[in-house]
């Protein structure tokens, strides 16, 4: 198994606070990895300096084989603005950025490709509704199509099952599991450990913290998610400096 | 026919016909993405902000069109990064930095001028526009080049612009384009003010650029063909303005600026993607 992130005393944070705090570790080729901990973990906030969004205030994070291009990106809170008159199909089309470029065409073979996505998803006949038009559920399934498009070898899916009815859940879980049988890499976050259990080889539970990283029965132990539910939330005003001692 | 002929027979108010249709072209897209990047405000205070460049050129060169082009421009790209990166800089957001920028450099443009010597009728043209729709060459020239360039930028970077309005956080994952292509829009934004300025003086230009965007947007939910109507009604409205200006001998600023006004009345009252006609009398729901 080759490493393809990799996670170097890694810390992230706002303000010099660290919200993720000397993670160590790194992510394989091709690997099903689960995300969890309690709100404010730093989960976000992991996946923000993966995709780049966010420096690291120490440590470092390092690629192995892929460019940031590589990595396709579904936030929590989408910052979509859904009044933007679009249809879903000129929405999904945008994940073929990377061939069609700035003023590369959209030909057949593309809106196959795009008809594909859109159907994967189920979403056929919705080509020309504009976005504003469609449920959460709806939104999610298309933002998966654009995913799909986008083609990427490492995928970052924030929470990508919040407020989604188990339909939705199953049809995009569907799409995920492709994705590892292709063998590409997936990261997501993630609250249901049911779902994580049943789906996810691997889990990271990330408490600020790294509290347990590994095969998901050995991680989702009691002992661990008391250890993660613990965690204070609060940035603490008065903090000192974190001095880590000198490795010998 | 002849109320139609009567104005065109005068070179002057040739020239203005010709720049509000090159103006019309450019000001449709433009006023298109201000609105949708809800940015309306922002092209209006910066159309203010262009007055004090062009009163140093009118300074340094009199009433040279081209040396209040320049200054124009020059103001309008400073104050446009100044805003930005005040806001980025400090707590203040930008919209409170922008309105203390047009409020500023106005009353500045103002001083400046009239402290120079401008009359008032003069600084009157300058504020709201020449009366009875003449224009000179020169400024047809700069408008024309102005619409030109604008035109060209506006299609180099159609897809980011676009990408970066509905979703910019995807746009930052898959390109490093958007910075550029908002930096390039907010160049051909100035441009256009400048060619507004030129054209209906500076506190009315604008309205050529926001006023038919916001028109259209009641009646269509395509980016296309909200561009397509807004430089329609631009055009429409711009030359009708001309020729109240040209018969009632007021200044074409505000005369065209009422005359988009009422294509906008009329799209809010008519218009079928929430205007308040089909609103009130709905048609009936469909099956499903």
């Amino acid at each position: 198994m080759t490493a393809q992130l990799l996670f170097r005393d890694l810390t992230l944070g706002y303000d010099r606070h660290p919200a993720v705090h000397h993670l160590d570790g790194t992510v394989t080729a091709g690997s099903l990895l689960a995300v969890v901990g309690p709100n404010g973990a730093g989960k976000s906030t992991l996946f923000k300096g993966i995709v780049g969004a966010l420096k690291p205030l120490s440590g470092s994070l390092e690629f192995a084989g892929v460019a940031p291009r590589d990595i396709a990106y579904l936030p929590q809170v989408a910052e979509i603005d859904r009044s933007f008159p679009i249809t879903v199909y000129d929405m999904v089309a945008m994940g073929l950025w990377k061939q069609a470029g700035l003023f590369g065409g959209i030909g057949g073979s593309e809106r196959a490709t795009i008809e594909r996505a859109l159907s994967s998803v189920g979403l056929t006949g919705f080509e020309q509704r504009a976005i504003g038009t469609l449920s959460g559920g709806q939104m999610q399934r298309m933002l998966f199509a654009r995913l799909l498009l986008q083609n990427a070898r490492v995928i970052v899916l924030d929470e990508p099952f919040n407020a989604i009815d188990t339909k939705t859940v199953g049809d995009l879980l569907d799409v995920v599991r492709r994705w590892h049988s292709e063998q590409r890499t997936v990261i997501a976050a993630i609250h249901d450990l049911d779902l994580v259990k049943a789906n996810f080889p691997q889990t990271l539970l990330l408490a600020r913290e790294p509290v347990a990283w590994g095969e998901t029965g050995a991680v989702l132990t009691g002992a661990n998610l008391l250890r993660a539910r613990q965690m204070c939330e609060a940035f603490d005003e008065q903090a000192q400096e974190c001095v880590v001692p000198e490795a010998v | 026919m002849e109320f139609l002929a009567a104005p065109l027979r005068d070179e002057a108010v040739r020239h203005s016909f010709a720049a509000v249709l090159a103006l019309a072209l450019a000001a449709g897209p433009v006023g298109v993405f201000l609105m949708l990047r809800r940015m309306s405000l922002v092209g209006d205070a910066m159309a203010h902000a262009i007055l004090p460049g062009v009163a140093l050129g009118f300074l340094a060169a009199g009433l040279s069109v081209f040396a209040m082009t320049v200054g124009g421009v020059i103001a309008g790209v400073v104050i446009a990064l100044l805003a930005g990166a005040v806001s980025r800089a400090t707590e203040l957001q930008e919209d409170a930095s922008l309105a203390v920028f047009l409020l500023v450099s106005l009353a500045f443009g103002v001083v400046i001028v009239t402290a120079n010597g401008m009359d008032i009728e003069k600084l009157m043209e300058f504020l709201f526009g020449e009366t009875a729709a003449a224009m000179n060459a020169e400024k047809l020239v700069v408008i024309a080049v102005n619409s030109t360039v604008s035109i060209l930028v506006l299609a180099l970077i159609w897809r980011p612009l676009v990408v970066d309005c509905v979703d910019p956080t995807f746009l930052r994952t898959v390109s490093r384009a958007g910075g550029v292509a908002h930096l390039a829009f907010l160049m051909v934004l100035v441009l256009n003010l400048v060619s507004g300025f030129h054209a209906f003086g500076t506190l009315l230009g604008v309205g050529i650029i926001i006023i038919p965007a916001a028109a259209a947007r009641f009646w269509t939910r395509d980016v296309t063909t909200l561009v397509v109507l807004a430089s329609a009604a631009a055009l429409i409205a711009g030359w009708a303005g001309l020729f109240v200006s040209f018969y009632a001998d007021v200044p074409s600023g505000p005369a065209v600026t009422l005359t988009t006004g009422v294509f906008y009345l009329v799209s809010l009252l008519f218009g079928p993607v929430g205007g308040l006609l089909p609103r009130a009398w709905p048609r009936r729901h469909l099956e499903a």
